[in-house]
């Protein structure tokens, strides 16, 4: 190169004290044993009329900041590190405990960095090239070298200050090194490794994308036994009180992304339950991690309290939680080793903690109600001359009156949700573009549709959406003063329930299975739901259900035939153990 | 037995009528087919969630649009013009077009739109997918006409006359050809306002030759405008009218002439009853000759039978001394008359009741039998039922004294309308009454004269 014009040049470099400098095509100096590049030059040339070219000799010399317009040499997994890092943020303004975002969540992505070896590890994928003694000599004096223990790394801040100190302090080290080996990479993406990044597949290796930091996100809540379920979880990301599209527009201005960045960090879809649901236990697998903290009784994800809060949320009768009790116990869902998440057993998966639940309260409401378009029907007509004519007695629960409110609610509240879904704007204020020639295009593009929606908003009326909804976990609320809406937490099951000595006998005798016949093989299929099989109530409640979840339908009714798998099998073999311990409770 | 375990036995029977009831109702059932065929529909990939959020917005629109919410349909707008930067290009490049409508519909009609927020938005869209410059253009130019802002749609269609933008494709050639005659159109506004004022003025005001000079002026750039694009084919009506009126009003009548036969006998125009009329109307100004006329309406004639000048048709017919044009005259009166539009027009009437009578008189009962026979199913209950006899009579007794004539001559004396016309006592009808009933009894088709 061009190292015989940089010899007039005698300082020591700042980063290894050597005195050997060569010229980059820019004219800068840098060092030729670490590769600092200095903000000295030997004569300036502008280059900024052909980027491209500009970008490949800029890769020849090294540089932690080329220029304003190219931005900061990043990398792809400090991107979703910096992704991860407000999700964490916005799961702690959420509620949820700080230590989720220090200890779990940090340790969780550490051990993947260093299970997908691009970091803390002796090998990082992006070295291989890099020769080795300058590994070494970084090496020597990080103290994140050895390998760490999976949660037991308490002390270390993690990201405290966002970018700037963790990808400074520990990840952005390991690269730095490792930057030689970048050849024409960078010219297809703002990222260094995008372009190798989106066309890596090694075998074994999970690959970080947009809904995997969602799987992180919902391993570490998981691990902190939050009270945040997976669908509330994604109903946060849906209302955007957690950061997922889009993320990328709050990275730092230098954070440049185009090209392949777009691909990778950019998002045109909802993450969906299934898909996060699965990418979790990938994840999990992956990491290796061992059994999770075990879901006991009082755990907000066990069934009891599950169920307590949906039947809440959809305003049944608060006595219904016996029975839905009794359920899990006769399930065996309710145990520990049931619930628990351990990744490390031979056939990896965790509870649909809340799809379950809701499955629960269903099978409970088809014992009770038998949901045949038919008994549900006279059992409210009794209902409802009960209450006609005793008025100063604790009402029976009248199944008709409830549909009506709950479906006028339930109806209100989808309408909103697909007029909100219909009015969802997915472009970032940072348009991503391919390359540097489509750069002024997208941010004109960009422009035009900032003017046109200002020139509308002032023809909307005159309280347009009236600021983000704050995040909850109920999406229905129902209180005694509420005259037009019927609250029926406190409503009597007397009317459905034999009286006499054995409280937990339904007066309703029969039962329908959802599903026949369950696959032998190991595929996961369990039935296929076919609406118009099933009793108007069903679908009904199904519909509801599935939409406070935001699940497809057919999921729930996959979950409800697995319930009742569960709760006929049992029947077979233990009869007489379950009618003792039925008896213990009371109303 | 556990008391649950009873309650638990009933499944089984239960199941078994599920399962029957299920395995005959639901016939073959594939959820994933649909998906697979959803999928091959769109090219292999998963329609996106943005796709969806844009499709479903779309239809929001649509229903707002339809039920005239404005604001609605503005809060959804809002939303959609995030199609602008889909990564799909086929739908990115469609965006603009969908945007321009839906856009200006909805500022055409919101409250709080006013002409200027339509301003900005159409030159905003305007230089959007620079593919509908011109025809957004013009409609900005037809916006403003309908606020009566004259003076800058001029200016606005001048503005897209000169635009020019990569290659010239023949579709934009005959928007720009729209483009210059909607601005022909506008001066001639102009030049027959001033030539009104012309007309007003003496010709020894001082001002006479000035208003004159521009008058001419005002022509010769018009017919630049319109003359290009009335030669491609098209119904261009308005652009005719006000050319040829130029034309005529400067003496140029082989030039009009030219224009107007053109218009109406070029095969490759589309056919336009408005170009004969044109036409007519000029020869009939220009004192043709009469089987001219003839010529001209006998087309008008196959396109619309009905049209008011039928009756002109049938005059010019009737005095013309070929005999196959006697006959014509007969067809074409019963042919108006077959419309319900024309069923109370008296002079019609007349005209066949007089006519009738003349041919029949003539010996041409063939003609009235040729004509009569395809219409006596149903012209007696469409023209001369009871009802009509009543009626008519309460409104018009001349429609219904000429109505009843021809009920007569056509269905004989013993036909209702007649008779309870013939009934009915009227002074100062009762002379023509009585004729009528005599000319009846001597011409009827129904007794053939012995």
């Amino acid at each position: 190169m061009d190292l015989e014009e940089a010899k007039e040049f005698k300082e020591r470099c700042t980063q290894c004290e050597a005195v050997s400098w060569g010229l980059t095509d820019e004219g800068k100096y840098y060092c030729t044993s670490c590769h600092n590049v200095t903000e000295r030059s030997k004569e300036v040339i502008n280059t900024d009329v052909i980027p491209n070219t500009q970008i490949k000799t800029l890769n020849r010399g090294l540089k932690r900041k080329n220029n304003s317009e190219k931005g900061w040499d990043w990398y792809v997994c400090e991107g979703f590190q910096y992704i991860l890092y407000q999700q964490a943020e916005a799961l702690k303004n959420l509620g949820v405990g700080p230590e989720l975002k220090n200890d779990v969540l940090h340790n969780l992505w550490k051990r993947y960095l260093q299970k997908s070896k691009q970091a803390y590890c002796k090998n990082p994928v992006y070295t291989t090239r890099r020769k080795p003694t300058v590994l070494e000599d970084n090496l020597s004096h990080s103290d994140w070298a050895s390998e760490p223990e999976l949660l037991s790394d308490v002390n270390s801040p993690f990201l405290e200050s966002g970018m700037e100190s963790q990808s400074d302090v520990h990840t952005r080290k390991s690269f730095r090194i490792s930057k030689a080996s970048q050849s024409e990479t960078s010219v297809c993406s703002g990222s260094l490794d995008g372009v190798e990044y989106s066309q890596r597949k090694e075998k074994g290796i999970v690959k970080m994308t947009m809904p995997q930091t969602l799987a992180f996100c919902y391993l570490s809540l998981l691990w902190q036994r939050e009270a945040i379920t997976l669908s509330d979880l994604l109903r946060f990301v849906e209302e955007d009180h957690i950061p997922y599209k889009n993320a990328f527009q709050h990275f730092p201005e230098q954070m440049k992304l185009y090209g392949r960045d777009r691909g990778i960090f950019g998002t045109e879809s909802r993450p969906s339950y299934d898909d996060i649901y699965k990418k979790t236990i990938e994840v999990a697998t992956f990491l290796d991690l061992p059994r999770f903290p075990y879901i006991t009784e009082d755990c907000y994800l066990h069934p009891n309290i599950l169920c307590m809060k949906y039947l809440m949320e959809v305003n049944l009768p608060d006595e219904m939680h016996s029975l839905t009790c009794h359920v899990v116990k006769m399930t065996g869902m309710g145990e520990v080793d049931f619930l628990t998440f351990d990744p490390i057993a031979k056939m990896a998966k965790t509870v649909k903690y809340d799809v379950q639940a809701v499955a629960i309260i269903v099978v409970v409401l088809k014992l009770l109600f038998l949901l045949d378009d038919n008994l549900e029907w006279s059992l409210s007509n009794l209902a409802e001359k009960h209450n006609e004519k005793n008025k100063k007695d604790k009402p029976w629960f009248d199944f008709r009156k409830w549909y009506q409110i709950m479906k006028k609610a339930f109806d209100e509240k989808k309408q909103n949700w697909e007029e909100a879904r219909a009015k969802y704007l997915w472009k970032s204020e940072k348009p991503l573009y391919y390359s540097y020639v489509d750069k002024p295009v997208a941010y004109k593009k960009r422009e035009m549709v900032v003017n046109l929606q200002k020139q509308f908003s002032t023809l909307v009326g005159s309280t347009p959406t009236a600021g983000k909804k704050s995040p909850s976990s109920f999406q229905f609320n129902w209180t005694e003063e509420d005259t037009e809406r019927t609250c029926f937490h406190g409503h009597s099951l007397q009317g459905v329930l034999k009286e006499k000595g054995q409280p937990l006998l339904t007066k309703n005798s029969l039962y329908w299975l959802s599903t026949q016949k369950f696959c032998r093989c190991y595929c996961t299929h369990v039935t296929t739901y076919e609406e118009s099989n099933y009793s108007l109530s069903y679908q009904f409640i199904l519909n509801l259900f599935s939409f406070l979840l935001r699940i497809k339908t057919s999921l729930l009714h996959e979950e409800v035939s697995l319930v009742e798998k569960e709760l006929f099998k049992k029947k077979y073999s233990v009869t007489k153990k379950k009618s003792k311990s039925k008896k213990v409770r009371r109303y | 037995m556990s008391d649950f375990s009873e309650e638990l036995k009933g499944p089984v029977t239960d199941d078994e009528q599920v399962e029957t009831s299920v395995l005959s109702g639901a016939g073959m059932h594939f959820p994933w087919l649909q998906t697979c065929i959803e999928t091959v529909a769109i090219g292999g990939k998963r329609k996106k969630a943005f796709a969806q959020t844009t499709s479903a917005c779309l239809s929001f629109i649509e229903e707002a649009l339809l039920k005239h919410q404005w604001q609605q349909a503005a809060e959804y707008m809002y939303s959609y013009f995030q199609t602008l930067e889909d990564s799909d290009t086929y739908k990115r490049q469609a965006a603009p077009e969908i945007i321009w409508k839906l856009g200006s519909e909805i500022l055409f009609y919101h409250p709080k739109s006013n002409v200027e927020t339509f301003n900005t938005f159409a030159d905003r869209m305007k230089n959007i997918g620079i593919m509908n410059y011109l025809k957004i253009s013009l409609q900005h130019a037809l916006y403003l006409l309908h606020h009566g802002m004259l003076e800058d749609a001029k200016r606005n269609l001048s503005e897209a006359e000169t635009w020019r933008h990569g290659e010239k494709t023949s579709s934009r050639e005959i928007l720009i050809n729209l483009i210059q005659a909607y601005k022909g159109l506008l001066q001639y506004y102009t030049w027959s306002k001033k030539k009104r004022e012309l007309s007003e003025l003496d010709k020894d005001d001082y001002a006479y030759s000035a208003v004159a000079q521009d008058v001419f002026n005002h022509s010769w750039k018009t017919s630049v405008n319109i003359s290009a694009l009335i030669k491609i084919p098209g119904v261009w009506d308005p652009f005719v009218k006000s050319y040829v009126e130029m034309l005529e009003f400067y003496g140029d009548r082989d030039g009009a002439q030219e224009v107007l036969t053109n218009y109406a006998y070029d095969e490759k125009f589309p056919s336009n009853p408005n170009a004969h009329i044109y036409l007519y109307n000029f020869l009939k100004r220009q004192k043709a000759p009469r089987s001219k006329l003839i010529s001209v309406l006998k087309i008008l004639y196959q396109i619309v039978p009905s049209h008011k000048l039928m009756l002109e048709f049938h005059t010019l017919l009737r005095k013309s001394e070929k005999e196959e044009h006697h006959k014509l005259g007969l067809e074409v009166l019963f042919g108006v008359l077959d419309f319900a539009g024309c069923t109370k027009n008296i002079t019609a009437w007349k005209y066949l009741a007089k006519y009738l009578k003349k041919t029949l008189m003539g010996n041409h009962l063939v003609w009235v039998q040729e004509e009569w026979n395809s219409r006596k199913n149903w012209w007696p209950s469409f023209h001369f039922s009871y009802f009509w006899a009543k009626s008519d009579w309460k409104e018009d007794t001349a429609l219904a004294c000429e109505k009843a004539f021809v009920a007569g001559l056509l269905l004989g004396k013993g036909c209702r309308y007649f008779r309870y016309i013939l009934k009915q006592d009227h002074q100062i009808l009762g002379k023509k009454i009585k004729r009528m009933k005599r000319s009846v009894k001597k011409y009827s088709i129904v007794n053939p004269r012995l």
